[in-house]
């Protein structure tokens, strides 16, 4: 598929449909590919396309918008959720890129491979559903659906919701009930619950990298980066002001967030980040019914629909209803 | 100094020991990603991570740090500094690149003006640093000198052997650690010494595999900032930077800080935390910020490491080839790529 989208890439250059691509360039590792503008036919020969092209491009296209002429950007299924809700909210331009809707057969996840104990590595190779780990150490032959981010095993499908055209296969690598994290913190005590998140939270760096990475998050300036806030952008001495960060990002990018799982793939400490924006995700299809951010530009988010049969969610309601 | 033996078994043992007298930083798992924490009876230890996630650099130099407090009462305010610390503690299991990490970090806080509070903890720190057996892919250490088998600069080092840890005090402060140990260390015997050898001897043939195995810092270091701060290569290299701080927190030698107040209601916490060059308010002054691009940014941490701090340091890099950057950007950007970015432009320009 690679050859396939690096010609197509060439064509739409040469023809000045487009005057640049946006996609993922070869990394110095074969598990590392980068983010990337390609400004030529040239360029093109360092564009990678595989198992570890999970960084979703949407939100570069914030900034590619603001460049001249079309941008040419490669997006996974899951990645056009993202770029809808971009569009929704009139922080991406349509017309100014020109989308390849690329297949995917879900991507992998280099901590989990590493986590298997596995290090040293020097190639890794095959794929769809099989690859080889090459290391000094030995080699490993390991199940793709083994290692794949945490978003694969939820995969909203393989549709791809806004696109120019489409070129590969997709396939659906849904294999687990989305909810069931959530779920699973729901049932416990307010005392594990506490505990759960103080293990987590507590790990937590301030990076942003979280927050920078989020599609939801595109804020021309967060209110974390102002210096006169006392939960700025930068580690506190307290720990409840670290907690008030994640709380009220995820407030934030409530019924906005189409749950790609950026904020999880790129957490340096591992925290589940995606557990929050679920909890909300669940709680708002409880009440207003299902709904998916970004499924398409044109609907309207339940948050900011009223209607007259609304629920009205709090302590108040709960004891009224019943 | 004499080598010394303890078994794996007796490490728990050991750990209790250190801990009953003072406090025991070492790498602790929690909710699966390990890091330096002090160590108590729950503690799930992993002394055999090779990378913590972030580095060992904590210990002397914490994230953040309350520097001091202003309280308001009637009309009276206090101002109460905090106290530098006077409690002995030990720092275990640092590996080599960390520990040159602080070697980094004692000519910025440690020459004048002296940072107290780092100087505080240097003091009452005692360091056993452990040898690497089994290299990652991101490692570059030797590209900096740096031997993993040998850490240099603590006051004991030990070595991962089979079912044991080889132990060798190299300072006073690793004599009196050796002495606290007392009954859980051996002597070493000759065969644990031959041991030992054959197991440095690979963990540097492993070295001399690894991907960056032949990463040369040839046109880089003190001096070198007109050839490398106008280069075109910045342009392109910067622009998948997601401008997050994630480089620079598991860094063990980035060392800016910022200063901040922290309004609690009755008065104000003044302290100090972890600044990043890549966020938007680092340096931020009066008259505005000196650094107003994402490019500025990107190209000031590789600079400072590479160009800035050598000159400024007797030609001491600001890098030790740790590789968490490699593992830890979520853009997948990283040192070394910089480093060959600009390799293959100058051979390119050369041709």
């Amino acid at each position: 598929m690679q050859e396939q989208l690096i010609n197509r890439a060439k064509e739409l250059l040469a023809d000045g449909t487009v005057v640049r691509v946006l996609g993922w360039r070869r990394g110095d590792m074969d598990y590392n590919p980068e983010v990337a503008y390609f400004n030529s036919a040239d360029e093109l020969s360092d564009f990678v396309y595989n198992g570890f092209c999970g960084a979703n491009l949407s939100k570069y296209m914030i900034e590619a918008s603001k460049l001249e002429g079309k941008t040419l950007v490669f997006l996974k299924p899951c990645d056009t959720y993202s770029f809808n809700q971009l569009l929704t909210e009139h922080r991406v331009d349509r017309d100014k890129a020109y989308i390849i809707g690329v297949g995917c057969r879900g991507k992998l996840d280099i901590e989990k491979i590493k986590a298997k104990g596995i290090t040293g590595i020097t190639a890794i190779t095959g794929g769809p559903d099989q690859i080889k780990v090459s290391t000094i150490y030995g080699d490993h032959d390991i199940d793709c659906k083994d290692v794949r981010l945490e978003r694969c095993h939820v995969c909203k499908g393989k549709e791809h919701r806004v696109f120019d055209e489409v070129i590969g296969e997709s396939v659906d690598t849904r294999d687990a009930d989305r909810m069931a994290g959530v779920e699973a913190i729901e049932a416990m005590s307010p005392a594990e619950k506490f505990a759960f998140f103080q293990a987590e939270l507590s790990k937590c760096i301030r990076c942003n990298a979280c927050r920078n990475v989020c599609p939801a998050c595109s804020c021309r300036k967060c209110v974390f980066d102002s210096t006169k806030f006392d939960s700025a952008q930068k580690a506190n001495t307290t720990s409840f002001e670290e907690k008030m960060f994640h709380i009220i990002r995820a407030f934030h990018v409530a019924g906005r967030c189409t749950d790609c799982g950026e904020c999880s793939r790129v957490c340096p400490q591992g925290i589940p980040l995606h557990l929050f924006n679920r909890k909300f995700i669940k709680d708002i299809n409880e009440l207003y019914g299902d709904y998916q951010a970004g499924e398409s530009a044109d609907q309207r988010a339940p948050l900011v629909n009223y209607t007259f049969e609304d629920a009205e969610p709090g302590i108040v309601s709960e004891r009224g209803s019943k | 100094m004499a080598m010394m033996k303890i078994s794996r078994e007796a490490m728990p043992a050991l750990y209790a020991r250190i801990a009953a007298e003072q406090s025991l930083i070492l790498p602790v798992k929690t909710a699966g990603q390990t890091n330096f924490a002090a160590w108590d009876e729950g503690a799930e230890v992993d002394l055999c991570t090779l990378k913590t996630v972030k580095s060992a650099k904590d210990a002397f130099f914490p994230q953040s740090e309350n520097l001091y407090t202003c309280k308001t009462e009637d009309k009276k305010i206090t101002v109460t500094p905090e106290k530098l610390t006077d409690e002995h503690f030990v720092l275990f299991g640092i590996k080599a690149c960390d520990l040159r990490g602080i070697e980094v970090l004692d000519k910025v806080f440690l020459s004048e003006p002296i940072d107290t509070f780092y100087a505080a903890r240097r003091a009452h720190g005692t360091v056993v640093a452990m040898a690497c057996a089994a290299p990652s892919e991101s490692c570059f250490c030797h590209a900096f000198g740096i031997d993993p088998t040998a850490p240099a600069g603590a006051d004991v080092v030990i070595w991962p052997v089979g079912e044991s840890f080889m132990w060798q005090a190299q300072t006073e402060k690793g004599e009196a650690l050796t002495a606290l140990a007392g009954d859980l260390l051996a002597a070493a015997e000759a065969a644990d010494e031959t041991a030992l050898e054959e197991a440095r001897t690979f963990t540097k043939t492993v070295m001399a595999k690894l991907p960056y195995a032949d990463l040369s810092l040839e046109g880089w270091g003190a001096g070198k900032t007109d050839e490398k701060f106008n280069s075109p290569v910045w342009d392109t290299l910067y622009k998948g930077c997601l401008a997050c701080g994630t480089c620079t927190f598991v860094c063990p030698t980035c060392q800016c800080y910022d200063i901040k107040d922290y309004t609690t209601g009755a008065g104000v916490q003044r302290f100090r935390c972890w600044d990043s060059c890549m966020y938007s308010d680092f340096t931020m002054m009066a008259h505005g910020n000196n650094r107003t691009s994402q490019v500025q940014r990107f190209r000031q941490r590789f600079m400072h490491k590479l160009v800035y701090f050598p000159t400024n340091n007797d030609g001491m890099f600001s890098c030790v080839g740790c590789g968490r950057c490699v593992d830890k950007c979520p853009a997948s950007l990283n040192i070394v790529k910089v480093i060959r970015a600009f390799e293959k432009a100058e051979k390119g320009e050369t041709k």
